[in-house]
């Protein structure tokens, strides 16, 4: 750890204003009707306060939905490819993530960097200021330290902000980018001293093992418990979608005569297209294979092949889900059966 | 045992179906659940909480199979299932609706003339709040409309759950789909995605039965049953489709009669 400051809230809001006045692209949870979503920020009264979480994960500004790969133009025999410059992505601060969701970079890092070096979410990564909030608040569907996480967890974070009662902060340098940032920003601060952050942080419950769910699930692939899990679930792409780490995506082209442009965007290992062979033949015919998938996917798949699991334990599939399909329900009663 | 329970304990007990469609309590209140068992039929819930449309599930054979099920329903789901009857997507001789009345008592439907019956003298009722928000769009000028749902369709990451929730979106492969080649752009962009609730909408058109499955299941807030509700009021007054209720003459998307008139292609 590099340096524990101690900040008002005046300091605080001042902090960010001169960010924002700054013209860097700061992007932080607001409100937005009914939801609470990441929005470039104008200014400090803006930042959402009375909320767990943000509807949607931060992961898009390293994977966007949708993103171009390149742009051909043909003449004849002639063909002209253009890709994007990936020198012009700015600088991104992102305030007030939480740290589940940093803790979602690094299996995404793991799968854009598993067997291809992947330039466009690793430039875009690059660019990324993450100035995590732990939490001081928790909910049902949250469970982030049985995932060896934790709502005062800095890993990946280049600074934590820890708000007390008071509304002071407690300030956790952690990087080169985090103090650089500190430098450049922040007008007004003091030595921490006393302060104990673990005496404000949220209490999150542990509610299963993940190395013995890890071992149950070796041999779950043909347990009946998918099939009972998944009868509710309506196929949509909600959970993957809000996921800080699901990954896949589709290529598409967006071909207008002589010249495109093609796209890698979203995809989902719950929609049925997802594993349509083009002979017609689906290996994943029915939700419950699909809803295993994704399940072992996560927390069996994973761990073995980028020694990362899956999961955060944001809880935002939970919440997200229009049919309650719970996953801490889910794997809890993985960990517990048999 | 409520009264529910007690009637879905006894099918179930019977034999008269396989599977009673209800809810039980969830981890965020009440959600879907299939019941097999006569033991579990204590865990059915219908209050006024269970707003989610059940019928979604008749329609998925791989769900359901060949046997006899019985549904819980509230009136958006009764109404549903008139519609999806009208389709001939229901076999009357398979299905069994239960439903709570205004007293509490729990009523059994056999036949779907039955369900037409009790929903002749309980009209839909759209939300008043739902109606100021169509009538403050039909307000504005084109541009400020086109302004405003595009500025909605930008959060649109094209989950598909408003498909996934809707029981009357049940083609076994939707047109967003067809990728051989490609018809909708399947990534999620303001212009595709409102292309897709195009879609949507245009199919949805005289069908919607206005249960808002599609406004609850949108994970980013669009309040996209907005553009199928006003779409019922346009045809009560076009073709007079009276909302909520299948129409005899029959869908309005796909009758076509010899002497319809044209001059509206220019």
């Amino acid at each position: 750890m590099m340096e524990n400051l101690h900040i008002s809230k005046r300091g605080l809001e001042k902090w960010l204003t001169q960010m924002i006045e700054a013209d860097m692209h700061v992007f932080g949870p607001v409100h937005t009707s009914e939801k609470v979503d990441f929005q470039r920020l104008t200014s400090s009264e803006e930042v959402a306060t009375d909320y767990v979480q943000t509807t949607q994960s931060v992961k898009r500004f390293a994977f966007p939905k949708a993103e171009v790969l390149f742009s051909y133009q043909k003449n004849g025999k002639e063909t002209t490819l253009e890709e994007p410059d990936l020198k012009q992505i700015p600088e991104t601060v992102l305030w007030k993530v939480r740290p589940c969701d940093v803790a979602g970079f690094a299996p995404l890092s793991g799968i854009f960097n598993w067997d291809y070096t992947d330039k466009f979410y690793n430039a875009r990564r690059e660019k990324l200021i993450l100035i995590s909030f732990s939490c001081t608040t928790c909910d049902e569907a949250c469970f982030c330290t049985s995932v060896h996480g934790g709502p005062g967890n800095t890993a990946g974070s280049d600074i934590q902000i820890t708000e007390l009662p008071d509304g002071s902060v407690l300030v956790e340098v952690l990087t080169e980018k985090g103090s650089s940032i500190v430098k450049r920003f922040v007008t007004e601060s003091e030595p921490a001293g006393e302060w104990v952050k673990e005496n404000y942080l949220a209490d999150v419950p542990v509610r299963f093992n993940r190395e013995e769910l890890h071992q149950k699930l070796a041999t779950a692939f043909d347990s009946s418990v998918w099939k009972e899990q998944s009868e509710r679930c309506l196929g949509c792409g909600v959970c993957a979608f809000v996921c800080p780490t699901c990954a896949c995506f589709d290529i598409q082209e967006d071909a207008k005569g002589s010249s495109g442009r093609r796209i890698r965007c979203w995809d989902s290992c719950g929609f049925s297209l997802f594993t349509l062979h083009t002979s017609g033949h689906n290996p994943r015919t029915t939700q419950s294979a699909r809803w295993r998938q994704r399940i072992l996917h996560k927390f069996s798949y994973m761990p073995d092949r980028l020694n990362q699991t899956g999961c955060t334990g944001c809880g935002r599939c939970s919440r997200a889900c229009p049919v309650d399909m719970n996953i801490l329900e889910h794997l809890t009663s993985i960990a517990n059966h048999g | 045992m409520n009264n529910l329970g007690r009637t879905a304990a006894q099918l179930l007990e019977e034999k008269s179906v396989a599977l009673v469609l209800g809810f039980e309590e969830g981890s965020k209140g009440p959600r879907p659940f299939f019941c097999r068992k006569a033991e579990d039929a204590g865990r059915l819930i219908l209050d006024e909480r269970c707003n989610h449309n059940l019928a979604t599930y008749l329609t998925k054979k791989e769900l359901i199979g060949t046997d006899r099920v019985a549904l819980t329903a509230h009136l958006p789901a009764l109404r549903t299932i008139l519609q999806l009857s009208a389709e001939n997507q229901l076999s009357e001789d398979r299905l069994i609706v239960l439903t709570t009345n205004e007293k509490g008592e729990a009523v059994r439907f056999d036949r779907f003339e039955e369900i037409s019956q009790y929903l002749a003298d309980r009209p839909l009722e759209l939300d008043p709040s739902d109606q100021k928000l169509i009538a403050d769009l039909r307000k504005m000028t084109r541009e400020e409309r086109w302004n405003f749902w595009m500025a909605e369709m930008n959060k649109c990451v094209k989950c598909y759950a408003c498909r996934a929730a809707c029981p009357l979106c049940y083609c076994t492969r939707c047109v967003v789909e067809v990728n051989c080649p490609q018809w909708v752009q399947s990534w999620s962009a303001p212009l595709t995605n409102m292309e897709w609730q195009i879609n949507r909408v245009m199919h949805m058109a005289g069908r919607c039965v206005g249960c808002g499955a599609c406004k609850r299941a949108c994970p980013v807030g669009i309040p996209i049953h907005l553009l199928t509700q006003s779409m019922m009021e346009d045809l009560n007054n076009e073709f007079g489709v009276v909302p909520g209720t299948p129409n005899e003459a029959g869908n309005v998307l796909s009758t076509y009669k010899v002497e319809d008139k044209e001059n509206f292609i220019k």
